[in-house]
């Protein structure tokens, strides 16, 4: 029967494509609306009732859109750029559980495309690999503006990579796996984000600095580079650096709820297991929100600060927090399971003092400039 | 296909470094058309890295010949091309322009008039200050701050229409007083922009003056002592914030400004932070000028009735000869000043700004000089710039506050 299982293996992987790319089209419709909403403006209200079909009128015209290439460009990096940042955003999705598995019949669905057993570290490898997208194409459209956008991305992706993977390496102590099901399984007696509050935390700043979110949205910066790594793209290339951005955005979020939001865990899910995907979606939501509401509240960090916070505050406080994962996981095998709930205390206290810190060298700052 | 020619450097030998040369720093465009360059000034930095070694700023792209032009229309005719000058300060440019009638013709100006200019000054002053507020947090992408600011502004370009019909162009500070008087709105309008606005000042300060990511981007940064502001010729918000409390409305009081009762906001940083403060602080000053000259606005006349220089009211034309022939010879011949020059300066949002008029006896102006605030401000920019980043670069432009209306005029 190994044609069935290939034969659901397509139909899932093309399913879950079309649900990013969907949701990466209402996506966009989401943060416009919900930055209106912030700024005191309407936002789109001409397409369809509440511009529901904005998204397609987008698409429509992005498509019907010149495309241009520069002189002197590097063609084929120039052609090849967007694809290997839009890919990456979404093959990562494959290992993210959306549910128990549901039972029709006698047949097993799987919510979820692979099962890989080292998940996370497909998870980090994967999302290594849209760097080279955007760096690629900074440099091959042959304009100042671009490169320099490439260049930060490039320092910015390696340097919060690191914040990165110490936190999933925190959710794989607290679950003794790298299994995304095992995973969300081991959070049934609280979601990892209770266990390790500033781990979450830590986490939810990489991710924006990996998506190139606002205030960490250095490469595509468009008050100091104007736009930064696709000025030059136009038409459906620049349509894919768009759609791999809230793609990643999505993904990058399910990968936050499955390794510290319970993943598809929440009240009767066990019983209904099509709640599964409800509560996952919800929380999806809750996080992109978060997202948005970062942007629409902060200023853009600099690019040197960016990186300097990234090295000095974010790598050693993940590295603390390992540690204090590690010694708060024995002491619970060893000592008492009660203990373990000495992790989220001393984990916050580790989290406020970096804050205090940062914030006492912004003073110190601010006190030397005066 | 336009073939692309090979650019020659000897033009830019002198402005940029020898490292340049060699191809061993960058050399970057910035402008014309860029997002952050406040309109069309065109920057050709000199980039080692992102760190800005040298930074020549470029004029002219916006020039539109207003002075000369000027030139060519009658005393009253030229004051609505005063309103194209800084096209975020148009009552204040009435108004200098008017000061400068005055005291070239010897005009006085009832006490009605002084006070509605006051007001009206002021609060083109603050939405100056929105404006400024909102591009120069936008350009360290704090983007909300720049509709929240747009929204207050809209408050004060309503204002503006209710007194003259018009949002921005609004010519309606003429020499010898004002053009009409307001309309029975009008205090209620200010009233109620005066009970909103503290509160909405209050919300920027929350978003951005203890954001750690704002001071951060602005602390230390465009640093310039007051030694050297003054040298360079830095006037307004940029002078004050290097520490030198410099303000025409103190120093040399016109229209009124000795009988309220402000102080002139100074912070001694002279960075970018600095400049913010000073212009916080000086839009809550601007709230108290209005407020006092509002609460005491005499009643009577808002045009001088001298009418060799100024119009006579539509109603007489009717009934007196004389009115009827002043209105003709002002409107098709205009008023001949004697021979002589007057420089008149009052505090705009941006600093000091001058004009100095040249009558050779004839109705039109012989010479016209614009001192733009803008102009004066923006040669500053290679020093500020000078070692910091590409991103310090656009927060720097953001906080000297320049419009390109008024430097190329």
């Amino acid at each position: 029967m190994d044609w069935m299982l290939l034969l659901e293996w397509v139909i899932k992987s093309f399913v879950l494509s079309l649900i990013l790319l969907g949701g990466f089209a209402y996506l966009t419709w989401f943060e416009r609306k919900v930055l209106a909403r912030f700024q005191v403006r309407i936002g789109p209200n001409r397409a369809g009732p509440y511009a529901l079909l904005q998204p397609i009128a987008d698409a429509v015209k992005l498509i019907f859109k010149e495309e241009f290439t520069p002189a002197r460009a590097e063609k084929i990096l120039f052609f090849l750029a967007p694809i290997v940042t839009v890919v990456p955003a979404l093959v990562v999705a494959a290992v993210v559980p959306w549910g128990p598995d549901i039972q029709i019949g006698s047949y097993t669905l799987r919510l979820y495309i692979a099962d890989i057993s080292v998940g996370v570290l497909y998870i980090t490898a994967i999302t290594s690999i849209a760097v080279y997208g955007i760096t690629l194409a900074g440099w091959s459209s042959n304009n100042k503006y671009a490169l320099m956008g490439g260049l930060r991305s490039s320092a910015q992706m390696v340097s919060y990579e690191l914040a990165l993977g110490f936190c999933f390496v925190i959710a794989i102590l607290m679950s003794g796996s790298m299994r995304p099901i095992d995973i969300v399984d081991a959070q049934r007696n609280g979601w990892f984000f209770l266990i390790q509050p500033a781990g979450a935390f830590v986490f939810l700043i990489a991710t924006l600095a990996e998506v190139n979110r606002a205030p960490f949205d250095m490469p595509e910066a468009e008050q100091e580079l104007a736009a930064g790594f696709h000025s030059e793209y136009s038409g459906m290339k620049f349509a894919l650096f768009f759609m791999a951005e809230y793609t990643k955005m999505i993904t990058i979020s399910s990968i936050a709820v499955t390794l510290f939001f319970g993943g598809y865990l929440g009240p009767f899910v066990d019983q209904l297991p099509f709640l599964g995907p409800i509560y996952m979606l919800a929380k999806i939501v809750a996080l992109l929100f978060f997202m948005v509401w970062v942007r629409a509240t902060l200023p853009r960090i600099r690019y040197d600060r960016l990186m300097a916070f990234g090295w000095k505050v974010l790598l050693p406080l993940t590295l603390a927090l390992v540690l204090i994962t590690a010694v708060g996981i024995l002491l619970a095998q060893e000592v008492n399971p009660n203990l373990i709930w000495i992790t989220p205390v001393i984990s916050a206290f580790a989290g406020f003092f970096a804050i205090g810190l940062v914030d006492r060298s912004l003073r110190r700052k601010a006190y030397a400039a005066r | 296909m336009t073939q692309l020619q090979a650019v020659s450097y000897d033009e830019i030998k002198h402005l940029v470094s020898n490292r340049a040369m060699e191809g061993e720093t960058m050399l970057l465009n910035m402008g014309p058309q860029h997002p952050s360059t406040h309109g069309v000034l065109r920057l050709l930095l000199e980039l080692d890295g992102e760190i800005v070694i040298s930074c020549i700023p470029d004029v002219g792209f916006l020039h539109t010949g207003i002075e000369k032009n000027m030139e060519a229309k009658t005393y009253q005719k030229a004051e609505v091309m005063t309103d194209r000058l800084d096209y975020l300060n148009t009552v204040g440019n009435n108004l200098v322009y008017s000061l400068a009638v005055e005291k070239l013709v010897g005009l006085d100006v009832p006490a009605r008039a002084q006070s509605l200019r006051v007001i009206l000054a002021e609060l083109q002053r603050i939405a100056s200050h929105l404006v400024w507020l909102g591009t120069s947090a936008l350009d360290v992408a704090a983007m909300s701050t720049f509709l929240y600011c747009f929204r207050e502004r809209e408050m004060v370009m309503d204002i503006l229409e209710l007194v003259s019909g018009q949002r921005m162009m609004t010519t309606y500070i003429r020499p010898g007083g004002v053009w009409r008087d307001v309309p029975v709105e009008f205090e209620a309008a200010v009233r109620n922009f005066l009970k909103v606005m503290p509160g909405r000042i209050d919300e920027y300060e929350a978003l951005l003056t203890k954001n750690p990511l704002f001071i951060d981007r602005t602390v230390g940064i465009g640093k310039i002592s007051g030694e050297d502001a003054l040298a360079w010729g830095l006037t307004g918000a940029s002078l004050r914030g290097s520490g030198v409390a410099h303000d025409y409305r103190k120093f040399a009081p016109y229209s009124g400004y000795e009988q309220y009762d402000f102080a002139i906001p100074t912070q001694t940083g002279g960075d970018v932070y600095s400049r913010y403060q000073v212009r916080i602080q000086e839009m809550r000053e601007a709230l108290k000028i209005i407020e006092q000259a509002l609460n005491k606005l005499p009643m009577g006349p808002v045009r001088s009735n001298n009418y060799k220089f100024v119009p006579p009211p539509r109603s007489e034309i009717g009934t007196s000869m004389e009115a009827l022939i002043h209105h003709f010879k002002l409107w098709t011949e205009g008023f001949s000043p004697e021979k002589g020059s007057v420089y008149t300066a009052i505090e705009s949002p941006r600093g000091e700004l001058g004009i100095y008029l040249e009558s050779d006896g004839s109705p039109k102006p012989y010479r016209v000089h614009v001192r733009t605030p803008s102009f004066d401000n923006l040669q500053v920019l290679p020093v500020l710039a000078k070692g910091s980043f590409v991103a310090d670069l656009v927060a720097i432009i953001g906080s000297v506050d320049i419009v390109l209306g008024d430097v190329d005029r």
